[in-house]
C-alpha cells in the first residue's frame, strides 16, 4: 500500500509546504510584517539542532548505552543558562558589525582577518561534512525501510549499489535544488533568511509532533505506560543496565555535556538562527526556558521507544536506529509510520538546509569572495550587477557540500552509527570555542594566536577522529591505528601520547582542546596585536559600551561620494534594495535627497557595512578599500577612535586626569605658599639679625657718647678709653653695613662683578700686605710659599683680595700674640689652585666647621674681646669662591690650629703668556 | 649696704660701659659672659638686681630668667632684660618669664639708670 510513489509525493508535498511557509515568510517581512518577529518562532527554530541524530539516533544510542543519549541534550541546557551573558554579547556583536557567519565573527575580531575566514570556513565545511552525510544516510535509509513496507528490510551496504541506483545520491540532489531555492531565491543577498527561518521553526514543531506520536504510540498503545515498559525491561537482565549509568562511564558524560554545550553555540547552523536570524536579543528571554523544555519533550519518549523496540525485535537483526520508524511498521501501523518518516524527513532536511546555506555563505563570503577580490576577476570598478555571481557562488557551493556529504557517506558512513558521525563534527566546531570566547572577553588574544589554535586543534581533531573514520571503514589501511604511523606507538591516533581508557570521542576533544587553547594563548601572548586587531578587540569586548553609542569602527577616515558607493553596494545586494537602504541612511541623517549626503567617513562605513551583509566583513573592506583609496589609520587615530568608541570610559579617565591636575595644582600652591612663608621667615630673621647686629655697636657708641656728654670732668685716661672704644665701634658698624649691603648684593645676584684672569700669587702678596700691619701689631710670624708655575685663574681681583684679607685678619685674630704662627700656601692640583691659609690658633670644633660659614654665626667662645667680627666675612668669602667656580671650606683639630683652604679652577697656559709674564 | 648688681653681657665694650654707670651710681657691679657664669655667680652671692642680655652663649637670657624665678632662693632678685631685640613678642615674653623690666639697645643711659634706681629702691 505504501508504494514508493506515494511516499515520494507526500516528502514532496511536505516540501512543498516548507517552501510556501517560507515564501509567506519572505512576503510578509518585504511587507513589513514579520512573522518571526517573536520568541516562539526564535526559539522553535533554534530547535534545528534536533536533526535525523536526534530523531533516529538517539533511541539507536539508548538502546547500546542506555541513558547515554542525554549528555548531548545536557550540555545545550546548561549552555543556555549562560546564554543571557555569552550569546547576547555575540548577537549585540554580530548585530553591530553585520556579520553574515561564524567566519565573518571570527575574521572581523581579528582584524577583518581574510586568512582567518578562510581558514574558520574549511574547518566548519569539513567539520560538517560527515554531519550532512549522517542526515542522507538517515533519509536514505528510512526511504529504503519505509518502501518495504510491511516486510521490515535493513537497507544494503550502500557500497554494494551503483551509484544510480543509490537513494542517498538522489537525496542528496533533490535537497540540494531544495536549499538551493531556500536559500538563494533572492537576488538580494541580504544575510538573514526571514522565510527560512519561519520554515525552520515549523519543521521543528513537525519533527516534534511526529516523534511524540510515536513515543505515546509505543508506550501507551503497545505497551501500558512507562510502568510497563520499564517493569518489562527489569525483567531483562541485558535491558536493565540499559536504565542506569554504567561505571566509567561519567568521564564520558562530561565530555559529551562539554562538547555539546560549545556545539549548540559554534555549529554553522546553529551560529546561523541563533545569531544572524535573530531579529531581536530580548527573544533570548523566552528562549532561554523554551529551547530546554523543546529538548525534554522530544527526548522524553526515547528511553521507552528503545526499549519498546529491543524487545518487541529481539534477536530480529534491526538497527535500533530505525526503531522509530520500524516500531510503527512492525505493528501494521502505516500512517504513524509515514508520519514518523516526514518527521524524520524534516529533521533532516530542516540541518541541510540551514547549515548548507551557513556553509555556502561562508565558502562565498571568506573563501572565493578573498580569492576574486585577490584575483581582481570582479573588476571592481567595470562590470555591472555582481549579485547574479554571488548566488551562483552560494549554489555552486550547495550543492558541492551536499556532494560533498554524500562522497563521506560513501566512504565512511556505513562504519558508524549517527551518533558517532554526529559527534565528529561536534568535535570540529568545538574547535571554534577558544577563538571565539577569548576573542569577546579577552582584547589580547591575537590573530596569530587565533591561527594557531585554530590550526593545531583543527590538525589534531583529523589526526585523532577524521582519519580514523576513514581506516575504519576500510578507505585506509588501518595498520596506524593499532600500531602508529611508522610504528611509533606513542602517536596512536586514538591513543595518542599513550593516554588510553577514554572513548575516541573524549580523546580527540581532550587533544585537540588542549592543543588549540595553548596555542591560542601561547601565540596571544608571546606576538603585539596589530593596530586594527587592537579596534576590532575593543568593539568586540566592549560592545555593550559602545552600541547605542557610537556605532562601530569608525577606523576608516577616506571618503567616497555617493555616486561612487551607490552602484559599488547595487551591484552586490541589487541597485532597489542598495537605492532605498541609501535613501533611508540620507533620511536618518536629516538629508532630504541622496545627493544631499555628505561624502564623508560615515557614508563610507554605511556603505561597508552594507556590503558586509552581503559578503562579509572581510571581503566588504577590502572592496571599500579598492574604491576609497583611504588613508591608513595611524596609531594615533585609532587611540582617538578607540576613546570615542568606549566613551564612558574616556569620560572617567578624564574626570580622573582633572582631579589629579587639581590636586597636582593644589599641592603645588601649597607648597609655593609653604616657601614664601618660609623666605618671609628668612627674610624676617635676617632683618632681626641685622637690627641686632647693628644694635650692638650703637649701643657701646651711644652709652659712650652720653656717658662722655653728662660729664665733662672725667679723668683723661678714661675719656681716652672711651673715646677709643667708639671709634672702634664706629669702624664695625660701617663694616657691618657694608659687608651686609655686599652679602644683599650677591645673593640677590646683582652684585658687579670685574671678573678677569689673574695672577693669583700676585693677588696674595697684596693681601699679605695689607694686612702687614695687623701681624707686626700682635708680633705673629707669616710666612709664604708658593709651588704653581702658572699660578693664574679668573676671577674678580678686589674680591679675592676681599676673601684673603678676610681669612688673613681670622688667623690673626685667634693666634696668640708673639707665638702665633700663620702660613700662606699656593699650589696647583690638578687643574684647580689651592690656597691654605693655616694657623696655630685654638682652632674650629667639629661642630663649628660649617655653622661659621652661615651668616652672623659665629663660633661660640672664639671671642678675644677687643675686636668682635661681623660674622658676615666667612659667609661672603664663602660665597664669592663659589662664584669664580670654586669651594671654601675649614680643616681643623681643637688646639692644633686650623687651615682655611680654597680652590680655584686654574686657567690654562696661553701660548705666549710665558712670555708676556716674563717681559713683565 | 650697696644694692648689689650682677651684669650678663657678652660685649665687652658694652659691659664697660654698664660698669661704669652702676659704679658712678654707687653701686656694686661685677660682669659676667655668659648665662653658666651668671647661674654660678648668683649661687655664690646673690644680687639684688641682675641686667640680662638675652643673646648670651651657652645659656640664653631667656632660659636664665626662667632658673631664677624657679629657684625660691632667688625670689627677691630683680631682673631687667636689656637686649637688642626689640619685637614686641620677645618683650612680652620676657615680660611673662617673671622679668622685672624690659629695655632695649640702644638705651639712653638716663633712662637706664633711673630703671635700675627703681628696681632696687634707690633715692
Amino acid at each position: 500500500m505504501l508504494q514508493g510513489w506515494v511516499i515520494v509525493t507526500v516528502s514532496f508535498a511536505y516540501l512543498g509546504v516548507l517552501f510556501a511557509i517560507a515564501y509567506t515568510g519572505d512576503q510578509r517581512a518585504e511587507a513589513g510584517r514579520s512573522i518571526i518577529a517573536n520568541p516562539y518562532t526564535y526559539a522553535l527554530s533554534l530547535a534545528v539542532y534536533c536533526t535525523t541524530w536526534t530523531f533516529y539516533g538517539s533511541v539507536g544510542r539508548a538502546a547500546s548505552s542506555g541513558v547515554g543519549f542525554l549528555p548531548v541534550y545536557l550540555g545545550p541546557t546548561l549552555a543556555v543558562a549562560l546564554w543571557w551573558y555569552v550569546l547576547r554579547k555575540i548577537i549585540r556583536i554580530s548585530k553591530a558589525f553585520r556579520i553574515t557567519s561564524i567566519a565573518d565573527f571570527v575574521a572581523s575580531r581579528y582584524g577583518k582577518s581574510q586568512l582567518l575566514g578562510g581558514l574558520v570556513t574549511v574547518i566548519a565545511v569539513l567539520g560538517v561534512i560527515p554531519y550532512i552525510s549522517l542526515q542522507l544516510k538517515a533519509v536514505s535509509s528510512s526511504y529504503t525501510i519505509l518502501r518495504h513496507y510491511p516486510q521490515i528490510v535493513m537497507p544494503a551496504k550502500a557500497e554494494a549499489l551503483p551509484f544510480v541506483q543509490d537513494t542517498a545520491l538522489y537525496i542528496a540532489l533533490i535537497l540540494a535544488a531544495f536549499t538551493i531555492l531556500f536559500g538563494t531565491r533572492h537576488l538580494d543577498a541580504t544575510e538573514r533568511h526571514e522565510g527560512l527561518v519561519a520554515a525552520i521553526a515549523f519543521e521543528s514543531v513537525v519533527k516534534l509532533l511526529a516523534f511524540l506520536a510515536v513515543g505515546a504510540y509505543v508506550t501507551f498503545g503497545v505497551y501500558r505506560g512507562f510502568g510497563d515498559i520499564f517493569q518489562r525491561a527489569q525483567e531483562l537482565p541485558p535491558l536493565r543496565a540499559l536504565t542506569t549509568v554504567s561505571g566509567g562511564g561519567y568521564g564520558t558524560w562530561a565530555f559529551l555535556t562539554v562538547l555539546s554545550m560549545l556545539s549548540v553555540m559554534f555549529l554553522p547552523r546553529q551560529f546561523q538562527i541563533s545569531v544572524v536570524e535573530n531579529v531581536d536579543e530580548n527573544h533570548l528571554h523566552k528562549a532561554i526556558w523554551l529551547f530546554p523544555l523543546y529538548l525534554l519533550l522530544i527526548n522524553v519518549f526515547v528511553l521507552p521507544v528503545a526499549l519498546g523496540g529491543l524487545m518487541l525485535f529481539s534477536g530480529a537483526g534491526v538497527d535500533a536506529d530505525t526503531f522509530v520508524l520500524t516500531v510503527p511498521m512492525a505493528q501494521r501501523k502505516e500512517g504513524l509510520a509515514l508520519f514518523a518518516f516526514i518527521g524524520g524527513l524534516s529533521a533532516g532536511t530542516g540541518m541541510v538546509i540551514v547549515e548548507t546555506i551557513a556553509l555556502s555563505t561562508m565558502v562565498c563570503n571568506d573563501l572565493v569572495m578573498p580569492v576574486l577580490l585577490r584575483l581582481d576577476r570582479l573588476r571592481v570598478g567595470q562590470r555591472g550587477d555582481v549579485s547574479r555571481l554571488l548566488l551562483a557562488i552560494r549554489r555552486l557551493a550547495i550543492a558541492g557540500i551536499l556532494l560533498l556529504g554524500y562522497v563521506y557517506f560513501r566512504v565512511a558512513g556505513e562504519a558508524y552509527a549517527l551518533v558517532a558521525i554526529g559527534l565528529i563534527s561536534f568535535a570540529a566546531v568545538a574547535q571554534f570555542a577558544p577563538a571565539i570566547l577569548g576573542g569577546i572577553y579577552w582584547k589580547g588574544a591575537t590573530r596569530a594566536g587565533a591561527i594557531a589554535g585554530l590550526s593545531a586543534g583543527f590538525a589534531v581533531w583529523a589526526y585523532t577522529l577524521l582519519l580514523p573514520s576513514f581506516a575504519k571503514s576500510g578507505w585506509m589501511p588501518t595498520g596506524f591505528l593499532t600500531a602508529g604511523p611508522f610504528g611509533i606507538a606513542l602517536l596512536r591516533p586514538q591513543e595518542l601520547f599513550g593516554l588510553s581508557g577514554l572513548d575516541d570521542i573524549s580523546h580527540a576533544l581532550l587533544w585537540s582542546l588542549l592543543a588549540n587553547g595553548g596555542a591560542y594563548v601561547g601565540v596571544s601572548l608571546i606576538g603585539a596585536p596589530s593596530v586594527a586587531e587592537t579596534t576590532q578587540a575593543a568593539l568586540f569586548v566592549d560592545v555593550f559600551r559602545h552600541t547605542h553609542a557610537t556605532g562601530p569602527s569608525r577606523i576608516w577616515r577616506g571618503t567616497a561620494p555617493v555616486g561612487d558607493l551607490l552602484p559599488l553596494v547595487g551591484r552586490f545586494i541589487g541597485p532597489e534594495r542598495a537605492r532605498e537602504a541609501f535613501l533611508a541612511h540620507a533620511r536618518r541623517r536629516g538629508a532630504e535627497r541622496l545627493e544631499d549626503l555628505p561624502a564623508d567617513a560615515d557614508l563610507v562605513h554605511f556603505a561597508e557595512t552594507q556590503l558586509a551583509g552581503a559578503i562579509g566583513g572581510a571581503s566588504a573592506r577590502v572592496l571599500v578599500h579598492s574604491l576609497v583609496q583611504e588613508e591608513p589609520p595611524g596609531i594615533a587615530e585609532v587611540m582617538d577612535i578607540l576613546d570615542e568608541a568606549s566613551q564612558v570610559r574616556a569620560y572617567s579617565r578624564e574626570l580622573e586626569q582633572k582631579s589629579r591636575e587639581l590636586e597636582a595644582a593644589t599641592a603645588e600652591l601649597r607648597a609655593a605658599n609653604a616657601q614664601l612663608q618660609q623666605l618671609d621667615r628668612l627674610k624676617d630673621d635676617f632683618m632681626s639679625t641685622v637690627t641686632h647686629e647693628l644694635r650692638t655697636p650703637l649701643t657701646s657708641i651711644r652709652s659712650f657718647s652720653e656717658i662722655l656728654l653728662a660729664e665733662p670732668g672725667i679723668a683723661p685716661a678714661e675719656r681716652e678709653r672711651f673715646l677709643g672704644i667708639i671709634v672702634k665701634e664706629a669702624e664695625r658698624l660701617t663694616r657691618l653695613i657694608n659687608q651686609t649691603l655686599e652679602m644683599a648684593k650677591i645673593e640677590s645676584g646683582s652684585a658687579e662683578w670685574r671678573t678677569s684672569e689673574l695672577a693669583v700669587d700676585q693677588v696674595i702678596q697684596e693681601a699679605v700686605e695689607a694686612t702687614g700691619q695687623l701681624f707686626r701689631e700682635k708680633e705673629v710670624a707669616l710666612s709664604l710659599a708658593c709651588s704653581a708655575p702658572h699660578p693664574r685663574a679668573r676671577a674678580d681681583r678686589d674680591r679675592l683680595i676681599q676673601v684673603l684679607i678676610n681669612l688673613l685678619s681670622n688667623a690673626v685674630k685667634f693666634c696668640a700674640p708673639r707665638d702665633g704662627r700663620v702660613e700662606v700656601r699656593l699650589r696647583e692640583v690638578d687643574d684647580l689652585l689651592r690656597i691654605d691659609v693655616q694657623d696655630n690658633g685654638p682652632g674650629v670644633r667639629p661642630g663649628d666647621q660649617e655653622t661659621i660659614f652661615q651668616r652672623f654665626r659665629q663660633a661660640a667662645d672664639t671671642v678675644d674681646g677687643t675686636s668682635r667680627g661681623t660674622g658676615l666675612g666667612l659667609a661672603i668669602s664663602r660665597r664669592i669662591i663659589e662664584h669664580f667656580g670654586g669651594r671654601l671650606w675649614v680643616e681643623s683639630e681643637v688646639g692644633k690650629g686650623a687651615t682655611f683652604s680654597f680652590v680655584l679652577p686654574r686657567e690654562a697656559p696661553a701660548p705666549g703668556a710665558t712670555a708676556a709674564e716674563a717681559g713683565r | 649696704m650697696a644694692p648689689r648688681i650682677l651684669i650678663v653681657d657678652d660685649e665687652p665694650n658694652i659691659v664697660i660701659s654698664l660698669e661704669y654707670l652702676m659704679k658712678r651710681e654707687g653701686f656694686e657691679a661685677t660682669a659676667v659672659a655668659d648665662g653658666d657664669a651668671a647661674l654660678r655667680a648668683l649661687a655664690g652671692e646673690p644680687a639684688d638686681l641682675v641686667i640680662l642680655d638675652l643673646m648670651l652663649p651657652k645659656v640664653n637670657g631667656f632660659d636664665v630668667c626662667r632658673r631664677i624665678r624657679a629657684d625660691p632662693r632667688w625670689g627677691k632678685v630683680r631682673i631687667l632684660m636689656l637686649t637688642a631685640k626689640g619685637r614686641e613678642t620677645d618683650v612680652a615674653r620676657g615680660m611673662r618669664l617673671g622679668a622685672d623690666a624690659y629695655v632695649t639697645k640702644p638705651f639712653a643711659t638716663r633712662d637706664l639708670v633711673a630703671q635700675v634706681r627703681k628696681l632696687v629702691g634707690a633715692p
